[in-house]
């Protein structure tokens, strides 16, 4: 028996967890003697209404359809994958080793490259935990968590001792070659007397997430391998009875949420600052979770949340810059949004699938 | 005339769609064993959740002893004096046997003086009703039937006056389950009341005073044991008449097909599950393996069905398989010709969030007919044989995109039998085929089993129901702690000797 309908439950609830979020925001900044109406205007005409505000929040959207993808991809094998940021380091070096040592002819045969030399890493980074906890039980909460800093420390290691230029002060490779720097939503998009996304960071990656997100759909739903995930995903010992190996799957499945964590990197490192630099990944990897959550891991809902996410970290940025509303707040705005949206999913769910049930007996 | 210790009136409970409960009566003489049999999902458990206050009837009136009672939650039912014995217990492993007996009912917050007067009442309760536990051991260490009967202690220390015994004797040997009756009789003999739920006929024959009939949320009838019979009764559930003894001809037994020599396991604390078990199984014969839960069966099967490894040798047509390989190798004795339709169909058999599509290619989903492409799976096609399946063993709803979860226990068994049947196997094992399944499936399913061995094929009975392998078996091995105690003939042997032999007492010689 089906509880409520199923647009009820991918659009309804989290609509109603917004909405909270939202209010609950809003009293906040009531508490701190702002109008949230006014605020609330200011980063939608900020992130939304100008193609400036728009590059700025695909930019970021980018970031959190690879992660929230990878982290989507795990969750349908039934394991959690905290290691997304970690993974986008490595995949970061990926794509500096790739950019700074390959002489690339045209920035279409590079990015091939780099998305490769991304998947590349970022796998390999979450190989180890794979392999520990298909071969050993090690539990991949605790070892992807652990990776993470090791990833910080290796990264910072290389970029001080190993890849940081002569003479250069900040810990950063050198900048990439010319011929490797991607094309800008400006490059793409402008005209000769119009020019849009001006200034902005958003760039060709955001069309591989996208793509990322078909595949990702066509990988769960219509592949064998999918189907294999996900039946490991809902129930090992039945997985084990129709002869699907709980190792292989757990290993396969978690690279790919690594290859897909490091994807990032294309658009943060290649494709935004053109040189790994420290602290490239910014949060995204954590973001990927909640991104995940609220898109209930199916790339649709990973885009959506994704492009959410996006608006709230450049709405935030704009309430920054204009109003006396803290950095801090933004980030509690965004935590109530994961909060509401993810933690207390159960919350909104289960009133809601109380009401749907009253009416139901009200019409038989 | 003496008041009914409990009286329903006009009980009705409805989630969503699902009148799980329809306008029930029922009433319940004190000193009284009252049983109440009805097929899986007939609505035996809502009706004594409600009673127990776990569910709130949308309508009706709870009389106990005369007084309009209203029961909200579990509390108040135990302070009426209602106890509940769950089929599944719910009891603290690793506490003793007082510690659970007083959980939640301690009389303050220091431990010393609670157990003191538990111990006390506890062995007046044993002296009174013959329930013999030792109040110091701890639940982990005590078999099943003692562990049930901490849980009627602690509904009798709670001072219970109407006991409900939740399928009680599915966890139990013959002769634990005959200790039970004979505790259920002297509670009877004190004047306690019992309600005693099943799907057995035998038991209700056996023990009850009256019985109530349930069939899709009604009560379809109320009688007295003595004046009805198991024919009449199986009817009244299923709503039209039912044959109980499997109808077959004598086996024809070909040349052997699954031959197995000393097959051993020891599990992951150590512990040596399989100690050494040899059978063969011919071609057109039902081996039936009789034994109570936990004997080794589970491993066997698993073994066989190659999801867990082991040591000794399984041939296949006189071919040894691997069974030292690295990890799951279902898929390759899929390959082999051999059918499983595993114990716990909800745990292994189905993924219940897939829908009957998907769960019909599990671990069949490499076959090339379900390929569009290298690539991508040919979801149509699973969907077409699905529904073709469906309508050969009469799955209903007959809905190839419906949920695993939300067929009954008797559709979701008919979906991996179908699945494994359909194969066409040479050997097919099958493990407790008809646990949790109404009485119609029970009887379409039995018979697909007698059609596939009359079709030659090679079948694997584990069941820890004792007639159905007496009713189906060409020949019946007995298992016990791991090891095989010894093979009889369905018509040579009876079930006191099968009984037995269950419990570890060695045959002669057949």
């Amino acid at each position: 028996m089906q509880k409520m309908p199923a647009w009820a439950d991918a659009v309804l609830v989290p609509l109603i967890s917004l909405l909270l979020a939202a209010i609950l925001s809003a009293l906040v900044i009531i508490g701190i003697g702002e109008n949230p109406v006014a605020a609330f205007r200011l980063m939608v005409d900020g992130a939304l209404m100008r193609s400036a505000g728009w590059g700025y929040t695909l930019y970021y959207a980018t970031n959190f359809m690879f992660t929230g993808l990878a982290v989507a991809v795990a969750f349908h094998a039934r394991m959690f994958n905290i290691g997304g940021e970690g993974q986008a380091m490595l995949g970061g070096l990926g794509v500096a080793l790739a950019c700074l040592y390959i002489p690339w002819p045209h920035w279409s045969v590079s990015l091939i490259g780099t998305t490769l030399a991304a998947m590349l890493f970022g796998a390999a980074w979450a190989l180890i935990p794979a392999w520990l906890q298909a071969k050993r039980g090690s539990h991949i909460v605790i070892t992807t968590i652990m990776f993470n800093f090791i990833a910080a420390t290796l990264l910072n290691y290389l970029l001080v001792n190993v890849l940081r230029p002569k003479g250069a002060m900040d810990p950063a490779t050198a900048r990439f070659p010319e011929a490797t720097n991607l094309p800008t939503f400006r490059d793409m998009f402008s005209t000769a007397d119009n020019v849009l996304f001006r200034g902005t960071p958003a760039n060709v990656s955001f069309f591989i997430a996208v793509l990322a997100c078909v595949l990702v759909w066509l990988l769960i739903w219509r592949t064998r391998l999918g189907y294999e995930i996900r039946a490991f995903g809902r129930s090992e010992p039945a997985a084990l009875y129709a002869g699907i190996s709980p190792a292989r799957i757990t290993m396969i499945a978690l690279m790919i949420s690594g290859a897909l964590a490091g994807l990032m990197a294309v658009n943060t490192t290649q494709g935004e600052a053109e040189r790994l630099i420290l602290n490239s990944t910014e949060g995204a990897g954590f973001i990927g979770i909640a991104v995940a959550l609220m898109g209930r891991s199916h790339p649709l809902g990973v885009f959506l949340a994704a492009i959410l996410f996006g608006f709230l970290y450049q709405g935030g940025a704009e309430l920054a810059l204009w109003t006396t509303i803290p950095r801090e707040l933004i980030i509690v705005i965004q935590a109530l949004v994961i909060l509401f949206t993810g933690a207390l999913d159960n919350m909104v769910r289960m009133p809601l699938e109380r009401l749907f049930l009253a009416l139901r007996r009200k019409e038989s | 005339m003496t008041v009914p210790a409990i009286e329903l009136i006009g009980i009705s409970k409805a989630f969503g769609p699902v009148q799980a409960n329809k306008d029930i009566s029922i009433r319940v003489m004190p000193g009284t064993i009252h049983g109440i049999i009805g097929e899986n999902g007939a609505g035996k458990s809502t009706l004594m959740s409600i009673l127990y206050g776990f569910y709130k009837a949308d309508s009706g009136e709870v009389f106990i002893h005369g007084k309009k009672a209203r029961i909200t939650d579990s509390h108040s039912a135990i302070a009426a004096g209602i106890g509940m014995v769950f089929q599944h217990f719910k009891l603290v492993d690793n506490f003793t046997v007082l510690e659970n007996v007083i959980l939640g009912a301690e009389d303050g917050a220091p431990l010393r003086p609670s157990l003191a007067k538990a111990r006390r009442i506890l062995t007046e309760l044993e002296r009174e009703y013959e329930l013999h536990v030792d109040p110091d051991a701890l639940i982990s260490d005590l078999g099943v039937g003692k562990q049930q009967r901490v849980e009627i202690l602690k509904a009798l220390y709670r001072q219970a006056e109407v006991l409900i015994l939740d399928e009680p004797t599915g966890v139990l040997t013959p002769s634990e389950a005959d200790q039970l009756f004979r505790i259920l009789a002297r509670l009877r003999e004190e004047g306690k009341t019992i309600i005693f739920i099943t799907h057995k006929l035998r038991e209700i024959m056996e023990i009850t005073d009256t019985v109530s009939v349930m069939r899709r949320g009604e009560m379809t009838a109320t009688v007295r044991t003595e004046d009805t019979s198991p024919e009449q009764l199986a009817e009244l559930m299923v709503g039209r008449k039912v044959l109980l003894r499997v109808t077959k001809t004598p086996a024809r037994p070909g040349p052997p097909v699954l031959a197995v020599e000393d097959l051993r396991v020891t599990d992951s604390t150590g512990v040596e599950r399989l100690k050494g078990v040899s059978f063969t199984v011919h071609a057109g014969e039902v081996l039936g393996i009789a034994g109570v839960t936990g004997n080794g069966q589970s491993e066997l099967l698993e073994v066989l069905g190659g999801m867990q490894l082991a040591t000794g040798l399984i041939s296949l047509h006189g071919q040894p398989l691997d069974i030292s390989g690295k990890y799951a190798n279902g898929r390759a004795r899929r390959n082999d010709g051999i059918g499983h339709v595993p114990e716990d169909r909800q745990r292994r058999g189905l993924i219940l969030e897939f829908t009957a599509w998907e769960n019909m290619a599990f671990g069949y989903h490499h076959d090339p007919a379900y390929q569009t492409n290298r690539l991508l799976m040919n979801n149509a096609a699973m969907r077409r044989d699905t529904a073709a399946q469906m309508g050969r063993f009469d799955v209903r709803p007959p809905d190839p995109d419906l949920l695993a979860r939300n067929f009954s226990g008797g559709n979701q068994q008919k979906l991996v039998v179908a699945r494994e049947i359909e194969r066409n196997p040479d050997v097919l094992l099958i493990g407790q085929p008809t646990r949790g399944v109404d009485i119609g499936a029970i009887e379409f399913i039995h018979q697909q089993i007698i059609a596939l061995r009359d079709m030659g094929k090679a079948i694997l009975l584990v069941s820890v129901e004792l007639d159905e392998i007496m009713a189906l078996s060409d020949r019946i091995a007995v298992m016990c702690d791991g090891q095989i105690m010894g093979e009889r003939l369905p018509d040579a042997s009876d079930e006191t000797e099968l009984g037995l032999m269950m419990a570890g007492v060695k045959g002669k010689a057949a």
